[in-house]
């Protein structure tokens, strides 16, 4: 443990520094795969557990009558949930390393909850899940990787966990490899890793194992440390949602004018050619700002303010891209949806539909098939999707929706879905094409 | 203007920053009245200096709303009005003292005068008729906070109901709202207390003067050092005594202990805060410290 003290001290001097990024991952598996001892571990050997919380874990596993400290105790948050021993939500962890800050967000694996996964999902890098090395893949982790591979989490760790339970067996390991491996050729997944480790016990958690030496690759923290991520966005094709128009009407900035934003693809530079859309007007950028900072470039995911040489009409809800490469303004959207509320979607609903920074109304055309996620079947016969269900959706917008396939772009080829009457999100989306 | 990015990778501060300008200016951009809660601790005023950058040249488009205890640190009102005079933002300010002479709240002189905050600020909510309340909570202050949304949505109550929060998906929020309801916008979500400091740190930014060293005369009450305060009567066997110390959170100076420390600058504030091994909240809030779920209920009746 004395490295691991060093390590984090370290960590938290150094973070701050110009070299440190981040790498967001979302978590998968059932409480029974040892999730939560796992993150507990990740979280307590990077010492962004501190004492009072360790206490307070002790004590509770203490009055449940464990003999051991359990660590799934620091992430179950809720009171319900303690009560119920389940996790019922996503939870957001962090904790940082030298070389990189991690946001955990951290998915219960049931069946019922596969909207939170997606959610978590949404956001991640990489996709972690876990799977017990005992009972090998289940339906379960199957069905974790689908959904990482819907959303595009570009990496994905399968971590063959309670490889202490198996004696640290390499066959046991070989033969979930290749089982794995098998299954995720049908899927999109462009990095993948598969390592053996023992949550509780430590194995192959921070450093390489003793007891797994047939085990070549690295251990999950320095895989998690080094995984390339910058690659994963999108710098070539220009995509700048308009957020908010900057009108100062000051003294000191009479005719100032800026649009502000998050750039959602490319890089954008003072002097480029720039096409509003869905207008279609053309101007150039005059400026780049960053509070009172002009800066040269930007790029995902930074939020800018952008200036124009001329005077056109943007306002929110508009994009900025270039004048040759720019997404087709459209209104019929065809997507993957996956359902997130107890009514089922059906073909005929209205629905609030919020995609970039543009809001309108949607009405569900038809929905071509539910996609059991267990064995990638298309389901045609059903003509609805129910509470966590996925399906291809077809939608007709009462505004053009100016994206891209999300597969392409993950900002601008996503939307949310919400109910009018309630308010709440019930559906998310991604875009396969528009027309 | 700044050098071209070679290998276009943002740290990890520069991309929390993002996220929070734009968590900012979505919320300008959708809601009809937002205000920014306001503590005068440290996070706040990040909260504030993020506002400031998603709005500049402009100012920034919403007013801010503190509750004043009647207990607050003077060094805290000092720097919060140094904030606001350069800023030039509206600031509400709502009395817990007023609210009890109004009977918004009952001080049965038990109750903390932070649990009579929750009562005051749904009031000034209610009153002023907002509809998102930015809040400087992050979700690795505790655990109830790690499962909160980047937009959180209140009932007419303005109470949390952990298990109808709306999935929050890639960077799209819903902001949708019925009448009497509103939303509590936390854009320091995905912040860490370390983030915070090299943030302040890295932009220079003004904090209260009791984060840092200082002599204070503190004595000792529940095992935590609380400052020598007309509001703060000894009780019988208390003693008071001169320390080197500085706060690590800043409220209701009855229930705000400090530490012993000689940190008087950023940097080794960020030594002393990376090797510390007791989450700021648990070294010296009273208030949280009464039990394991304290802060789960105290969120589900409208606490920040």
């Amino acid at each position: 443990m004395a490295t691991n003290e060093n390590t984090a001290l370290s960590a938290a001097k150094t973070q701050g520094g110009q070299k440190m990024d981040m790498l967001r991952f979302a978590t998968a598996g059932s409480v029974d795969d040892g999730k939560s001892t796992l993150i507990g571990r990740l979280l307590l050997d990077s010492k962004a557990i501190f004492e009072d919380q360790l206490a307070a874990v002790e004590q509770s596993s203490q009055s449940k009558g464990f003999d051991y400290t359990d660590l799934s105790l620091l992430t179950d948050g809720l009171r319900s949930e303690r009560e119920q021993g389940i996790t019922i939500d996503v939870a957001y962890r962090y904790f940082a390393t030298p070389k990189r800050k991690f946001i955990i967000a951290d998915t219960p694996g049931h069946v019922q909850y596969t909207r939170n996964m997606v959610t978590g999902a949404s956001t991640a890098d990489l996709g972690l899940v876990l799977v017990d090395a005992r009972q090998g893949l289940t339906e379960q982790s199957r069905r974790h990787a689908v959904i990482l591979s819907l959303l595009r989490v570009p990496h994905l760790v399968l971590a063959v966990n309670k490889m202490d339970l198996v004696d640290y067996d390499q066959a046991t390991y070989d033969k979930i490899h290749a089982e794995f491996t098998s299954f995720a050729t049908k899927l999109a997944i462009p990095d993948l890793e598969i390592i053996p480790i023992s949550a509780l016990k430590g194995d192959n958690v921070v450093v390489r194992s003793e007891n797994m030496p047939w085990y070549e690759g690295q251990s999950l923290i320095h895989h998690l440390e080094n995984v390339h991520v910058a690659s994963d966005r999108d710098l070539v094709d220009t995509r700048f949602p308009v957020q908010y128009v900057v009108r100062p009407k000051s003294d000191d900035f009479h005719d100032y004018r800026g649009y502000a934003g998050m750039v959602a693809g490319g890089v954008l530079k003072p002097g480029d050619e720039v096409m509003a859309l869905p207008s279609g007007l053309t101007s150039k950028i005059a400026g780049i700002d960053l509070h009172e900072k002009e800066i040269a470039e930007a790029f995902p995911p930074m939020s800018v303010t952008v200036r124009l040489e001329d005077d056109i009409d943007v306002s929110r809800g508009d994009m900025l891209c270039r004048p040759a490469n720019a997404p087709k303004p459209s209104q019929d959207i065809d997507a993957m949806v996956c359902w997130m509320t107890n009514e089922p979607l059906r073909p005929r609903q209205k629905l609030a539909i919020k995609h970039t920074t543009r809001s309108g109304r949607a009405l569900v055309k038809d929905i071509q098939y539910r996609l059991d996620v267990n064995t990638l079947h298309r389901d045609q016969e059903t003509k609805e999707l129910g509470l966590n269900e996925i399906g291809r959706v077809q939608l007709r917008t009462t505004v053009p929706l100016l994206c891209d396939p999300y597969s392409k772009n993950r900002t601008t080829g996503s939307f949310i879905l919400i109910d009018e009457a309630t308010g709440t999100t019930v559906g998310a989306g991604m875009i396969n094409s528009g027309t | 203007m700044t050098s071209t990015h070679a290998d276009y990778r943002l740290s990890q501060l520069d991309q929390l920053e993002a996220e929070s300008i734009h968590i900012s200016r979505e919320v300008a951009a959708e809601f009809e009245k937002p205000v920014l809660m306001f503590s005068g601790g440290k996070d706040s005023i990040v909260m504030l200096r993020l506002a400031e950058k998603a709005f500049y040249p402009a100012k920034i488009p919403f007013p801010m709303l503190q509750v004043d205890t009647g207990y607050d640190f003077p060094e805290v009102l000092a720097c919060r009005d140094n904030w606001v005079n350069r800023l030039g933002v509206r600031m509400i300010v709502a009395s817990v003292e007023e609210a009890i002479a109004n009977k918004v709240v009952v001080d049965d002189g038990k109750t903390s005068r932070n649990r009579l905050q929750i009562g005051t600020l749904l009031h000034a909510i209610e009153e002023e008729g907002f509809t998102a309340a930015f809040g400087g909570g992050r979700r690795d202050e505790e655990k109830a906070r790690a499962k909160e949304r980047v937009y959180s949505h209140r009932d007419e109550f303005g109470q949390w109901d952990p298990k109808m929060q709306r999935p929050e998906l890639w960077s799209l929020y819903n902001g949708r709202l019925h009448a009497g309801e509103h939303m509590r916008i936390f854009p320091l979500s995905n912040w860490t207390e370390l983030d915070i400091w090299h943030y302040i740190g890295q932009e220079g930014i003004e904090i209260p003067s009791i984060y840092f060293s200082h002599q204070r005369r503190v004595f000792e009450r529940d095992g935590m050092l609380l400052s020598e305060s007309d509001y703060n009567p000894l009780k019988p066997g208390e003693e008071v005594t001169e320390r080197t110390v500085r706060f690590r959170t800043v409220g209701d100076l009855t229930l705000t202990g400090c530490v012993e420390s000689p940190a008087a600058t950023i940097p080794e504030i960020i030594d002393e805060v990376a090797a510390s091994r007791i989450t700021e909240r648990g070294a010296t809030r009273g208030d949280d410290r009464f039990s394991e779920a304290a802060m789960e209920d105290r969120k589900k009746e409208g606490y920040f």
